[in-house]
């Protein structure tokens, strides 16, 4: 109790003081896990090479090579003239952000307002939910060929290719956001329900007024999820496609070369990953812009 | 209290003090308290006086900065692993994936009781607190106060001597309020244990106990003590009794001289 | 009240039977009506058909992926909830590294996949289990360490006033907790163990792998039959799903949403 008090009384300065240095242990610890991935993986690498162990896979400067090969490859052509990997990397990473962004985009719109119906009407609610939730059990990698060849027709010009794989990556993402915010919508106060009724309020007002507000932590722990599944998405939509200038593209292309190149790969995938934890990133930070009170962990 | 005979006191709390380093607040000072056998002990006092932190070292939940407590004459550490009290708190702290009769036993399983001990046990606890045919259902089917009725029942399982209570009647309406202090009333006069309560109202404190220790704040202070003189059995008609009145006005009367210095805010708590 | 139980499960299973008779229904005539072709999407009539004709193929398909799919459910789940506890064991360490493994949650995983190919023979269905026990890991893990963490302080210091040490807590109390947060987490881990090794049969694997009788169908304009095992990969799913969700009703019964949802 007392201590609690004490919080609030604390100034503000001491508390951005706090908050600059836990961010600041935050980044040390980011460097100093990374720095033991690193050191984790050479380890491996040197025992089970100087041992001669094959479980449970065979251990070579191919199926691990070298953190340093990896990084080396980044700043190499990948092919005789042309620019670094890493230059040709950024290309195809900006060409697969424009797809998951606009996956994430409309699969947020979309997923919200499935919400916001689903919450009205209980009955569509029960009749709709299960196949929501079955939808995420088909293998989009295996219709997204077919995905493809039915949008791509159909978009304008300066969609084509890349918004057939839009389409794929809101696939992905629509779904979290669809369940979290509808439990969100439903996490309501009763008793501020109930304050609603007595002001008479209408169905709409109660909507926004009260049960989208109370929605946004599932809606912002949905987002979270969904700036993942959009960078997934965009990936797998881009593997059957054939398209060149993503980094699913890449990753078909220096997979045929991993035998001789396999840093190439490994480039592509580490790239990757930091898009996946890009887009994590920005949500959170937009998150923490947005939603201006207590933090809340519901996942 | 003690009239000079050598009466073992259940409860012996030495010279307390106890400072939170956060904050560097003062929650009790120099705490001096005994508690009889049978005997009934509110603790009452505005908010930040201390009134749970004392609770939680005797019940050895937190460590005094100085001074010692004794249990039935052992260290409060050791009365705490020989299952010397039993606590309830505001909430009925139900464990949510045990039926209501596998709550009462928990204690008992930590003390090792046999299966067919326990059942017997849980069967009388439940028929104390009337709730035997709820047996087998969970936590979220019951309300407030049957739940926080389950919390007495499970804290008497094991028949400590010393009962604890952090303000167990808080959360509900005054009706349940009245009607579980009687049936603690009579769980007490049956049972024959010792009660230290916490709580923020002046009449429960004064319809339960035998004594009434009146707290004072920043820093934690015995302001004085109150001995309740109503005759047992204490019935509704106790409440509407002269000398209840008294009394209240006594408790109440210690409560405001100590509480001069007192934020309005807070003063408004003690009403 | 005899009547009350036998309304409800007409009121839980009517409605979904009902869009799935429209949606089926509305799917097969617009087909006709519209003169949809074959290729871009089959008539529902003609992919049941063909799901009918090609069962001795599509069954073992499934089956064989369902088991990579299976194996890396179990490993990775189980990995997941094994280094949990072990995090989970260091509550400092623990909370520190809870954001790192939050991002690290957001690594497209599935981008991992032909290098698992490349690990392990791609024709074995090892390289799919890994995949699947990957892509299972990490919600679980991070799932069930939350769970372990969030044990009511009060629930705990009543267990303390029982004198009961730190295992008898862990194993009274914050197992308990974390149960609804490991189910959640397993759900979401069947789900993506299936996805995972279809992926990764997609670089590469044995003939009769039903991620692989997928692709070659695509690729030679089948579309009924890719159909058809998209039907098989999705009832397997729905499969392993609703096994994660009987075995939460099982375990956590106590939860009044076990019941609801």
């Amino acid at each position: 109790m007392s201590n609690a008090a004490a919080v609030v009384r604390s100034p503000p300065a001491r508390r951005r003081r706090a908050s600059v240095v836990g961010g600041l242990a935050r980044a040390g610890l980011v460097a100093l896990v990374a720095a033991a991935l690193v050191g984790f993986w050479e380890l491996y690498h040197w025992v089970w090479v100087s041992t001669g162990w094959t479980w449970p896979f065979v251990v070579n400067d191919t199926s691990m090579p070298h953190v340093w090969t990896i990084y080396h490859a980044f700043g190499q052509p990948a092919q005789v003239n042309q620019p670094a990997l890493i230059n040709v990397l950024l290309h195809k990473t900006a060409f697969t952000a424009k797809e998951a962004a606009a996956g994430f985009g409309l699969g947020a719109l979309i997923g919200f307002a499935l919400a916001v119906v689903l919450a009205q009407v209980r009955l569509l609610q029960r009749g709709f939910l299960p196949y929501i939730v079955g939808s995420q059990t088909v293998p989009i990698l295996a219709i997204a060929p077919m995905v493809v060849l039915w949008v791509n027709p159909r978009l304008p010009g300066s969609l084509q290719g890349w918004g057939a794989v839009a389409v794929i990556a809101t696939y992905l993402t629509f779904f979290p956001v669809t369940i979290n915010t509808l439990r969100g919508l439903q996490s309501a106060d009763p008793r501020a329900l109930e304050l609603m009724r007595t002001y008479a309020a209408s169905r709409w007002a109660v909507l926004w007024k009260l049960r989208v507000p109370a929605s946004l932590p599932y809606l912002f722990s949905a987002l979270r999820l969904a700036a993942t599944a959009s960078v997934v998405g965009a990936i797998i939509g881009e593997l059957p496609t054939g398209l060149q200038d993503g980094l699913g593209g890449a990753i078909i292309n220096f997979n045929q070369y991993y035998s001789i190149e396999p840093q190439e790969l490994w480039a592509t995938n580490v790239i990757a990953a930091a898009l996946g934890i890009a887009f994590f990133v920005i949500v959170v930070l937009a998150e923490k812009a947005i939603v201006r009170r207590a933090p809340e962990e519901t996942a | 209290m003690s009239d000079g005979t050598a009466t073992p006191a259940v409860v012996r709390v030495e010279g307390v003090t106890k400072t939170f380093p956060r904050g560097n607040v003062t929650a009790l000072e120099n705490i001096e308290l005994e508690v009889a056998p049978r005997e009934f002990v509110s603790l009452i006092g505005p908010s930040g006086c201390g009134k749970s932190t004392l609770l939680r070292v005797i019940g050895d939940l937190i460590e005094p900065t100085a001074g010692t407590v004794r249990v039935n004459g052992k260290s409060a550490r050791q009365a705490r692993r020989d299952g010397g009290y039993g606590i309830v708190f505001q909430e009925a702290v139900l464990y949510d994936w045990r039926s209501i009769a596998k709550n009462i036993a928990l204690p008992l399983e930590m003390l090792g009781w046999s299966r067919r001990r326990r059942r017997e046990r849980v069967a009388e606890m439940l028929e104390l607190v009337e709730l035997t045919s709820f047996a087998d259902h969970h936590p979220w089917q019951l309300s407030g106060g049957m739940q926080q009725r389950v919390a007495i029942a499970r804290a008497l399982s094991f028949e400590p001597s010393l009962l604890l209570m952090d303000e167990p009647f808080g959360a509900l309406d005054e009706m349940t309020r009245e009607r579980l202090n009687l049936e603690l009333l009579s769980i007490w006069e049956q049972t024959g244990n010792s009660v230290v309560f916490v709580t923020h109202s002046i009449s429960e404190a004064v319809f339960l106990s035998s004594r009434v220790v009146v707290m004072s704040p920043r820093p934690g202070r015995i302001a004085g003590f109150v001995e309740i003189d109503l005759p047992h059995p204490r019935t509704v008609e106790t409440r509407e009794a002269p000398r209840f009145f008294e009394l209240v006005t006594e408790v109440r009367e210690l409560l405001r001289r100590r509480g001069e210095h007192l934020l309005p805010e807070e003063e408004a708590v003690l009403e | 009240m005899t009547l009350r139980p036998r309304i409800g499960v007409v009121v839980e299973w009517l409605p979904p039977l009902v869009v799935f008779a429209l949606v089926v229904g509305l799917w097969e005539g617009l087909v006709r009506a519209l003169h949809v072709q074959q290729f871009l999407l089959p008539k529902p009539s003609t992919i049941i058909s063909v799901f009918w004709t090609q069962r001795h193929v599509l069954w073992p398909a499934g089956w064989y992926t369902f088991k990579e799919a299976l194996g890396g459910f179990a490993i990775g789940s189980g990995a997941g909830v094994v280094a949990a506890t072990v995090v989970g064991r260091f509550r400092t360490a623990g909370q520190a590294l809870m954001p790192i493994f939050i991002a690290a949650n957001a690594v497209p995983i599935i981008a991992f996949a032909p290098i698992f190919g490349a690990w392990f023979n791609p024709i074995q269905p090892q390289s799919k289990m890994a995949i699947a026990a990957v892509l299972c890991f990490l919600p679980v893990m991070v799932n069930t360490l939350r769970g372990l963490q969030s044990a009511r302080p009060r629930q705990v210091e009543l267990m303390r006033s029982y004198a009961a040490s730190e295992l008898e807590i862990w194993r009274r109390v914050r197992v308990p907790t974390a149960l609804p947060f490991l189910f959640t987490a397993l759900k979401v881990a069947s789900v993506l163990s299936m996805i995972g090794a279809i992926v990764g049969e997609y670089f590469g694997g044995a003939m009769n792998a039903l991620g692989v009788t997928i692709n070659t169908d695509a690729q030679i304009f089948q579309f009924d039959a890719a159909w058809a095992g998209i039907l098989v990969a999705s009832l397997l799913g729905i499969a392993l799903y609703s096994a994660v969700v009987v075995a939460e009703r099982l375990v956590v019964r106590w939860s009044p949403e076990a019941r609801v949802s």
